[in-house]
This record gives structure tokens, sequence and C-alpha cells, in this order.
């Protein structure tokens, strides 16, 4: 078991940091320079090569990725060239509004999909299971966008129950700003809910011809016990690795359904900074999304041990 | 003592009298099939000519004269939507085939080779995987310049890993197979024998992972092009039309339900297509996302 963890976590800080050494690279080769970009084409050379230096960016590659390196490790990831601002608190700002998206939209996606995959493997064939996986495969085909759009044109043109867009703030109260996150979070999660309704399904059917579930039927369990507590919690393994991956895929994939709703989150900020070549902003978010991706992975792959025992006992 | 199990053997004419029962296959095979006639259709006739606007039509609902509506700039949807899957499909093709073609080699190799090339590369794969594939797909087409042609390599990029693992998964379970035995003890090398024994057995696998790379292709294209990052205008793509349409909803829902529609025709086609093809050559095989 140490040993398991101990691999884990060697690889995992490896693929951190060689991701580091990618983002860097990536940008460093990258056309435009930040300073001249930044006081904009009427200055002269020796502006430009003054501000470079003040910016350091003349100094040697290693040396400036490690400094790069360092400051990531210490929160420092430097200012902003547009906004001015260090990008921490940009950061911060918009990952209140990122998290709690993905946070809801994670949880109403389990919500859904776990009784959806529970209700079909134990009626597997019959028309129940039918419906409720042609509904998934229609889910799985739908872009969550497009959903969007849709979910704006019912709950906020048609019947003005939600915002069709833009985030009051937190400061604005818990119900306006839930409010505005509602619809997000619904178009994010049901095509996931559809995906993990599939995965849950497959691999309680799979878990469904063991042994050990006749044993618990046999001697006299009732099904709903036997489905819930021994079915379930078998199955968690797959379900669990689809969840990890979608976490990571609703921080960023969000990028698209703020964009939908004028959210400013981590995903538009991310995206506004590309389109503006603001270089530190991108590096410093996608250097955090690769670590909570790969910290996620981690988790997950820690979480198999305590659902399955065996896995414990093993190295 | 050993045990002798007549398997039926598989022809032709039996898989495809299995594919005509499987309905998941059927509905797949007609959908894909209407989707591509449409893209090819375009090629010589729409309805209306995408590239003419005509102002005095703009957003129109849904006619007789225009099925599907027209839009702000009085153009017709239902051509938009057929010169649209072009695009959508050439882009998520030649992803899938850079990811194939790429990917399939590796994970070959690496199942060939084992032990450190093998920890390499699946290392390698990681470290691809942890970047979240759309948000590198943003970047590549946002610093290499918006377009068709940076959406495929995008989107071809992270296919590579996906085939890479499929490719080895499947090749490990080929290689201690006797029949590699035999062709290694006849003298092959270890080339030779991926390509002529492991990889017509790991086919199936990668035409069904295949058709799953191409809808997620799709899908990936779709929101691409809704960034502006797609193909640009004036060629429609699908992606870009749901773009144009929201800041209209209110006065013109149907340039937003129509395009929309087609992609999740599309994809749902070939979501079916690849379950049905799974379970026709593989009742055991399950499907991996």
């Amino acid at each position: 078991m140490t040993v398991y963890l101990l691999k884990r976590l060697t690889i995992a800080i490896a693929t951190l940091v060689l991701a580091s050494i990618v983002v860097f690279a990536v940008l460093e080769i990258l056309p435009g320079d930040p300073a001249r970009l930044m006081l904009g084409m009427n200055a002269s050379a020796d502006q430009v090569e003054l501000l470079r230096n003040q910016m350091g960016l003349n100094a040697p590659l290693p040396w400036r990725y490690l400094h790069w390196a360092g400051g990531l490790l210490s929160l420092d990831f430097g200012r902003s060239y547009t906004y001015s601002v260090p990008v921490i608190d940009l950061v911060r700002e918009r990952l209140a509004v990122s998290l709690p998206l993905a946070l809801i939209a994670l949880a109403l996606s389990t919500i859904i999909a776990i009784p959806v995959g529970l209700f079909s493997a134990s009626r597997r064939g019959r028309a129940g299971d039918t419906v409720a996986m042609g509904a998934a495969q229609l889910g799985v085909a739908v872009p969550n966008f497009w959903f969007a759009l849709m979910l704006i044109y019912v709950f906020a043109v048609w019947l003005r129950l939600v915002p069709a867009g833009g985030f009051p703030g937190w400061g604005a109260g818990l119900w306006p700003a839930l409010k505005s996150l509602l619809l997000p979070a619904v178009a994010l999660a049901l095509p996931q809910a559809a995906i993990l309704a599939r995965v849950t399904r497959s691999a309680l059917i799979e878990v469904l011809n063991e042994d050990y579930i006749r044993t618990a039927r046999a001697k006299g369990l009732p099904y709903r016990a036997v489905l819930w507590r021994h079915a379930l919690r078998n199955a968690m393994i797959p379900v669990l690795t689809i969840l990890g991956l979608q976490f990571a895929f609703l921080l960023a994939g969000t990028i698209i359904i703020e964009n939908v709703f004028y959210l400013p989150g981590l995903g538009r900020l991310v995206f506004q900074a590309i389109t503006q070549r603001d270089l530190i902003v991108v590096e410093s978010v996608v250097m955090l999304l690769v670590a909570a991706v790969i910290a996620v992975n981690l988790l997950v792959d820690l979480s198999y041990a305590v659902v399955d025992p065996r896995l414990r006992s093993r190295q | 003592m050993t045990l002798h199990i007549e398997i039926p053997e598989e022809t032709f004419g039996s898989i495809l009298a299995k594919a005509f029962r499987n309905t998941a296959f059927v509905a797949g095979f007609v959908i894909t099939l209407l989707i591509l006639a449409m893209a090819i259709i375009s090629y010589v006739w729409t309805p209306y000519d995408v590239t003419k606007l005509v102002i005095s039509d703009k957003t129109q609902a849904p006619s007789l004269a225009h099925w599907f509506g027209t839009d702000h700039f009085g153009r017709d949807i239902l051509s938009m939507v057929m010169v649209g899957a072009r695009n959508s499909i050439a882009v998520a093709l030649v992803a899938v085939g850079i990811g194939m073609g790429v990917g399939v080699p590796l994970g070959a190799f690496a199942a060939a080779r084992g032990s450190l090339v093998d920890e390499a590369l699946m290392r390698l794969n990681d470290l691809v995987f942890a970047f979240p594939a759309l948000l590198s797909a943003i970047m590549i087409t946002a610093i290499f310049g918006p377009g068709a042609v940076n959406a495929i390599i995008a989107i071809g990029i992270f296919n590579i890993p996906v085939f890479a693992r499929v490719a080895r998964a499947g090749a490990l379970a080929i290689w201690p197979r006797e029949f590699i035995l035999a062709a290694r003890a006849a003298g092959k090398s270890s080339t030779q024998i991926s390509i002529e024994h492991v990889l017509p057995n790991i086919a199936t696998l990668l035409l069904v992972q295949g058709t799953i790379q191409f809808a997620l292709g799709i899908l990936a294209e779709a929101g691409l092009s809704y960034l502006g990052l797609g193909a640009q205008p004036p060629m429609p793509s699908w992606g870009r039309m749901l773009f144009d349409a929201q800041t209209r909803m209110v006065v013109a829902p149907w340039m937003a339900i129509f395009p929309g529609m087609a992609i999740v025709v599309t994809v749902l086609g070939l979501n079916l297509l690849g379950d049905g093809i799974a379970d026709i050559l593989d009742p055991k095989s399950r499907r991996q996302r």
C-alpha cells in the first residue's frame, strides 16, 4: 500500500514538473514580445529594452524558468500585463465563481446519474432501462453550450425565472448569486450525468453477476440492500474514475459555458488572457488547472483504496 | 486434459446478418449515412446560395420556402446546416486520422517493446492527459490563429494518446497468444508481427474508438467554432451559427435550434454506430470513454 502510494505520488509530481516545463517552453517560443505589447507600437526600442530588463525577460532561460516555477510554488504568479494587478488576486476572484459552479454541476450530475444507473442496471433489458439509456445516449450527444442556449430560451427569455447571464457577485447575497449559477450548472451537469449514468449502469451490471451478490441474496438480504450496500460500493471504482475526470473537465470545461452566460470565471479569464496575449495569466491559470487535474487523479487513485479493501492489502 | 469447444466460424455473411438485427447499428448507420449524404449533396446543390445575403429576407421563421428559417443576413439556415456538415465532418475525420496515424504505431510499439519504452510512452501519455483538452485546443487555435486547419491539429493532438492507450491495451492482450509465438519462431521481427498479426486483431477496438473520437471531434469543433476559433466566415459552421444565434434568441430561436439539432443528430448517429459495431463484433466489449 505505501509503495503504491509513493509510486503514485512520485509520478504525479514528475508529471507536474514536466507539465510546467512544457507550459514554460510553449509560451517562450510564442511570437510577440510582452514588453512591446505593454508599451504599444509607438514605444522606442530603448524603452522596450528597459522594460524587458525590469520584467526580467533578458535573464538566461533556465534561470527564468526556476524563478517562475519557484514563484508558482509560493503562489506568487507575477502581475497581469493587461489588468496590472497580481495574477493571484485575479485567480482568487475568478475561482470564487468557477469553483462553486463546477462543484454544483458535479453534485447535480452525481445526484442524477447514480440513481439512474442503479435503476437501469436493476431493470436491465426492460422498458425502463431502454428509456433511461436512450435518454443517456441523447444526453451524451448534446453539446453543453447548445443545451445552455436552449435553457436560456426557456427559463430566462420565456418563463423569466432566472437571469439570462451575468453574475451579481457573492456580495449581492447568496440567493441572487446562486440563481445566476443555476442554469450554467444544469447545462454543464446534464451531458456529464448522461456519461456517468452509462458508466454506473455497466459497472453495476458487471458486479451484479458476481458470486458475492448471489451469496448476499441467498442469505436473505432484500434486493434493495444488496443493490445499495454491496453492488454500488463495488461498482464505485469506474464511477470514481469518471467523476475525477469530470471534475477536471468541469474546471476547464466551463470556458465555453462561462462565455455563454457571461460569467466572470476562470474559464473566461483564461480565454480573454489568451486573446490578449496576457501570457503570465495564461501560464498561471493553465498550471493551476493542470495541477488540479493531477491532484484530482491522485485523489481518485487513493480513494480506490478506501472503496476497495482488497487494494489496501496489496502493494 | 484439454477441452475442445466448437466456435462457429464467423463469415462476412453471418456478421452482416447480425448487424441488421442490431437496432443501434442500423439506426447509427442510417443516420451517419444521411449526414454524409447531406454533406456531399451540399457540394452540388443547396436550396439557396449560402454566400448570398438577402437582407429583405432576414430572420424569417421556418416556412415552406425556408424550412429552417433564415438568419440575420437572410441566408437559408437549411443550406447553411448542409454546408456546415462538410466542415464538421472534415475536421473531425482528419483529427481522428492524426490520432490513429500517430497514436496506434506508438501504442503498438510500446506493447511490442515493453519495459522502459512502454513506461516512458505511458508517462508521456499521462502528461498529455494532465492538460485539459479543450483548454489546450483553445490555446493552440488562439495562438496559431483561428481556422479549420489549426482546429484539426488541436483536436488531433489530443486524439493521439487516446489511440495510443487503446492500441497498447489491445496489443498487450494479443502478444501472449500462441500464434504470435509461432510468428516469432518463424523468425519475424517485432515490427513485422505488430503489422501482420497484432494490428488486424485490434482493428475492431480501433474502429469503435474511432467512431467515439469522431463524435467527440464533432463536439469539440463545434465548441471551437462557437468561440470563433474554428472555420472562419463566410464558410458556415455549426458552432459559429450557434454563436450568431445567441444574441438573437428572442427574435429568431430557430437560428439556434436547427444547427444544434444537426450536431446532436450527427453525434448520436456516430455513437450508436460505435455501440453497434462493438456489440456485433464482440458482445463482451465495453466502450471506453
